[in-house]
């Protein structure tokens, strides 16, 4: 199970953050920095795992980002690994040559993308083309909202005019 | 097409504003990217805060207004923030009509509330209202944000909903919402328990997602308890093999391996299913067989499904021919160039070394190569490893390692779990108290502080036992060294507190026992000690005691004792102290130092803490006084049961004071708050017998003190008290440490060649247990000498131990392969021939014993730095070569995000973070 994703620049920087078991905000705080000051600093042939309180990190760096998540000690690392990178190919095929960004403006959207692979810390959809599909559905829907309720009012306007 | 994509995008930003956000935040953003500091950086967020604060409140905000505030809201907590002032405009967003608010209001309150946030409350009809929509995407956003917010309480108010949408049309909805549920069973069990017919039921479902789902759900059901469960076994073996076959739909692939996080799921599950249930896992054999088979070691996420693979098999029923198997990918992990293989390798043979413990032999260098790995992960994983498999034999090189290891780290979570650890080790396998008490010294030394005080005990207690044999030579052998060490011990710069405690405590009982330490010198060295802690009352008290018997012992042969001045200035300074505890000591330190010589001899015998104090509970030494009492017209001793646990101490007052002041030193004693009784009795009674012999001297207001907690008795008795039993584990060791640890290459190459001709000799054994692919990769000429040093002692190749364990083997082989080994094996059975592409295994290994020492030691260095250089990993080849292929960098698009960024003025400035447009893949 997942306890939290954590997603930092290689200066530290917070990128994104999703907390799938209850911490305050004091131990968030404690948490990423500790994990900035294990991580950044790794080397890039030592391997993607670090031990930190008893749980496991699972890191991958992709250019300046480090994309991180923090699983029990009983998980299987490399399946979490791949969880990390399936997530960045979704957000590639979403974004399209996800860049750093991207993520920094459209961080809602990176958070949407992650409900939809991610619940409750356990990977929900494996399916990449599902997830680009629901994704999708709700951007489009949005936009149709948007017409039908700018239509719906000018229709209402231009009746009670 | 990429340009098309990216264009696309583009424009479908420029409709909603460029990148879907205000200037102003996107000003924000770009400010707080520029900061040069932390304190800048605080500043502008805080600055923003009170402006979102300001504004929220404002009447009428546009919902879409609305909206980008709370998205700034968001970023500024990602930031570590505290903003919520505006959770309930969140809360308020969720009851939107519109989408597109709604899912935002659901995504800001599930990333500011927790679950047991006093606002969910006002949360739970929207969700109620909205999972009942018409709209999948409406549920789905609902069903989200249940998945984090609702708690035990709330289950009820939605469950009813949920449980409907388990058949809802769209396998999107039905899947969160066994998502929902699998959180209800881990929030509280109870009360989704009789919803395991209908998960069992999406289990079948036609959509593979919700069919995952539903897995994640099972696993916790059935960590939780596996009855219920054991009749899936078939059906989750049939669609394991489903997913292997490549049955599932191909949306599911990942790198080519068909749905490996499902796979990766149900092996999960099966070995939770499988464990110590032979009919079960006979039925799992097959396809974990075809896993082994299917599955492509080249990619990482084959890797993955391999290592689940191992887990599944040493924690099932266990099959001969797949745990060789599972022994060879370990090996193959163990090899690999990819520090995230041999991670998993070291931990795939932690798993298989319970149950085959010989087959760490054939990975002796590997694992080596592991704990001397740079990597810090590794090398833990490593020692957690060697715990595992620690044995009398090695356990000096392993708690050496492990010590070295603490001694560099400064994590407190780890220290003290290592450090535990040693201890442990230690006191189940070491082979002298000499050993054990240096090991000990060095775990004290280190993590200080972090050890339970009653290692400590349990440390002073052993070298007050010594061997716990009638071998006098060699306990105070054994005292004198301790004493030696730890005055070597004293010359290093802040100790920690407990470590002191028990140097005073060795140094007061036999700092002067062999005559080499004169009674001034380890008086000065007390004193010492307590000028580097002023502050420390507890080690002060261990500090009085100490000089008051070395006071004794002196005045006891006869001696004087000049008291030095730093230790009468300390002494006097402690008559005052605030401190009851140390001030009666010092009180008991005057008393005893007017005593005579015979009567110090009684009372405070040279090396007698570990003497057995008898408990005389029925008193019989007082018999005669009470008589006499009698006879003289007191009163008879009236209800001795109630009084019970105190009755030795309130007689011994009374015998002490029986004319002076009784009743008011009495007093004290009716209510003393002892927890354990027993403990008290034997301190008083200890006491008693001392104080009997002379109580006209002995003051009462001394036997007052003494019974109060005095280090040095207590914490012996206590510990005698509790450890009874346990003293066999330091009992003489059956062997010579000696024959282990080979001293020098010599001795080193002797017990190599043993083990080669062992290995020619049993050629067919290595055979069937050293996994193929050892021809390939031949070990390499010239390990150094250190690391086969290290190997011997670490894998135990001893001799005799060599040879028996091939035998043991072969036997196995013949019989049922990797069968656990048999503590006594029959004489081994004629070996068969060797084949021909073992012959140069056996050769190589002959030969490098014959190398010179010298040699050897040079190749060490040179050995030590060509082993840091490893090769980029197989794995990450395959992968960056597939994404060169797919898409790659592409720099058209970056640069077009470029232009798009300048548009806005995000542009950072100069060369803060120019990767900020880097593609991620790049």
């Amino acid at each position: 199970q997942i306890r939290f994703v954590l997603l930092i620049s290689r200066q530290g920087k917070v990128r994104l953050t999703k907390w799938y078991s209850p911490y305050t905000q004091k131990e968030r705080l404690k948490a990423i920095r500790e994990l900035s000051a294990l991580i950044l600093p790794r080397g890039p042939k030592l391997c993607n795992f670090v031990e930190w309180k008893g749980l496991k990190v699972v890191y991958k760096r992709y250019a300046s980002l480090y994309f991180c998540i923090c699983v029990d000690s009983e998980d299987n690392e490399l399946d979490g690994l791949e969880v990390i990178h399936h997530y960045v190919q979704v957000l590639d095929r979403y974004f399209g040559n996800v860049c750093e960004l991207d993520l920094i403006f459209n961080f809602h959207k990176a958070y949407f993308i992650l409900d939809e692979i991610l619940i409750a810390g356990e990977l929900q959809e494996s399916s990449k083309k599902s997830v680009s599909r629901v994704i999708s559905a709700q951007d489009t829907l949005v936009e149709n909202a948007k017409e039908q309720a700018s239509s719906l009012s000018n229709m209402i306007a231009q009746a009670t005019k | 097409m990429e340009q098309l994509k990216t264009i696309g995008r583009e424009l479908a930003m420029g409709s909603q504003g460029v990148w879907g956000s205000s200037k102003e935040f996107l000003e924000l953003v770009k400010t707080i990217g520029e900061a040069k500091s932390k304190a800048e950086e605080e500043r502008i967020v805080l600055a923003e805060i009170e402006s979102l604060k300001r504004r929220i409140q404002e009447p009428d905000v546009p919902r879409k207004k609305m909206k980008e505030y709370i998205m700034r809201l968001v970023y500024v907590e990602m930031l570590g923030h505290d903003a919520s002032f505006g959770y309930i405009h969140a809360v308020k967003m969720t009851h939107d009509d519109n989408l597109l608010l709604k899912r935002s209001g659901y995504l800001a309150v599930t990333l500011f509330l927790n679950e047991d946030h006093d606002l969910i409350i006002l949360i739970i009809n929207t969700i109620q209202k909205d999972l009942k929509s018409d709209n999948y995407l409406v549920c789905c956003a609902a069903l989200t944000a249940v998945c984090r917010l609702i708690n035990e309480e709330t289950i009820p108010a939605v469950l009813p909903q949920i449980v409907e949408l388990l058949n809802h049309q769209k396998e999107l909805v039905r899947k969160k919402a066994v998502m929902a549920l699998h959180r209800f069973f881990q929030r509280s069990p109870s009360t989704v328990s009789h919803l395991f017919p209908a998960f069992q039921e999406r289990l079948c479902d036609r959509d593979p997602s919700v069919m995952s789902a539903v897995l994640c759900a099972l696993y916790d059901m059935i960590l939780v308890n596996v009855k219920p469960f054991k009749h899936l076994v078939a059906s989750l073996v049939s669609i394991l093999k489903q997913a292997v076959e490549h049955r599932l739909p191909k949306s599911y692939d990942y790198h080519r391996t068909p749905a490996p996080f499902v796979q990766i799921k149900l092996l999960k599950i099966l070995a939770l299913l499988g464990t110590g249930d032979k009919a079960a896992s006979e039925n799992m054999f097959n396809v974990l067989g075809d896993i082994l088979k299917r599955s492509d070691s080249t990619s990482n996420i084959g890797n993955a499904i391999l290592y689940e693979c191992v887990r599944t098999l040493t924690s099932i029923y266990t099959n001969p021919r797949l745990l060789q198997n599972a022994a060879e990918i370990t090996a193959k992990f163990l090899k690999s160039d990819s520090h995230n293989l041999k991670y998993m390798g070291i931990d795939a043979l932690g798993r298989l070394i319970k149950i085959t413990p010989e087959c760490a032999e054939n990975h002796q260098l590997a694992v080596i190569d592991c704990l001397e790995d740079p990597d810090d992960t590794l090398k833990r994983k490593t020692l957690d490893l060697l715990y595992k498999m620690t044995k009398a034999n090695n356990v000096e090189v392993i708690v050496e390692r492990m010590v070295e290891y603490i001694r560099n780290i400064s994590d407190n979570h780890y220290k003290t779990e290592i450090s535990s650890r040693v201890i442990e080790l230690a006191e189940r396998y070491a082979p002298s108290n000499q050993w054990f008490i240096q090991t000990m010294n060095q775990v004290f030394e280190i993590a200080g502080d972090l050890v339970p005080q009653k290692v400590a005990h349990d440390l002073m207690r052993l070298i007050a036992e010594g061997a716990g044999e009638e071998d006098e030579d060699a306990d105070s052998h054994l005292r004198s060294s301790a004493v030696q060490a730890y005055l070597q011990i004293l010359k290093e710069p802040k100790l920690p507190s407990i470590l002191l405690q028990v140097i005073s405590w060795v140094l007061g009982e036999y700092g002067i026992a062999d005559g080499s330490h004169s009674a001034e010198f380890i008086i000065g060295k007390l004193c010492d000690i307590v000028a580097t802690r002023p502050g420390d009352d507890k080690l002060k008290g261990y500090v009085v005691s100490a000089i008051t018997k070395i006071c004794a012992f002196e005045k006891a042969a006869g001696q004087t004792v000049d008291l030095i001045p730093e230790c009468v200035s300390f002494i006097e300074e402690l008559y005052a102290s605030h401190s009851t505890d140390l001030q009666q000591r010092v009180y008991e330190f005057h008393a005893v130092l007017k005593l005579d010589r015979d009567t110090l001899a009684s009372i405070l015998p040279m090396d007698a803490s570990c003497e057995d104090i008898e408990v005389d509970k029925d008193l019989s030494f007082l018999n005669s006084f009470v008589e006499s009492a009698l006879a003289n017209g007191s009163r008879p001793y009236l209800s001795d049961n109630e009084r019970r646990g105190m009755g030795a101490m309130t007689t011994l007052a009374s015998n002490n004071d029986a004319g002076t002041s009784s009743l008011l030193r009495f007093q004290p004693y009716e209510k003393p708050s002892i927890p354990e009784p027993a403990a008290a009795l034997v301190t008083a009674s200890h006491y008693s017998q001392d104080a009997i012999d002379q109580h006209d001297i002995y003051s009462s207001a001394i036997t007052v003190s003494t019974s109060s907690k005095a280090p040095e008795s207590s914490s012996n008795d206590g510990t005698r008290l509790k450890l009874e039993g346990v003293q066999k584990k330091w009992g003489r060791p059956t062997y010579t440490p000696e024959a282990q640890v080979p001293k020098n290459p010599i001795n080193i190459s002797d017990s190599v060649k043993v083990s080669s001709s062992a290995a020619g000799k049993e050629a067919s054994s290595r055979n069937s247990s050293a996994p193929p692919y050892t021809e390939r990769k031949q070990p390499p000429q010239e390990i150094s000498a250190e690391k086969k040093k290290l190997a011997a002692s670490l894998f135990g190749s001893k001799a005799g131990d060599t040879k028996a364990k091939p035998a043991a083997k072969l036997q196995q082989n013949g019989t049922s392969k990797k069968a656990p080994a048999k503590p006594t094996s029959p004489p081994p059975p004629a070996p068969a021939p060797p084949p021909a592409d073992l012959l140069d295994l056996s050769d190589s290994l002959p030969q490098t014993p014959s190398v010179d020492p010298v040699d050897q030691l040079a190749d060490l260095i040179s050995v030590d730095s060509s082993a840091a250089t490893s090769t980029t990993s197989l794995v990450e080849q395959v992968f960056d070569a597939g994404k060169v292929a797919t898409k790659g960098p592409s720099p058209q698009a970056s640069l077009q995000k470029d232009a798009v960024s300048r548009q806005v003025g995000v542009t950072p400035s100069g060369g803060t973070n120019p990767d900020l447009f880097k593609d991620l893949f790049g």
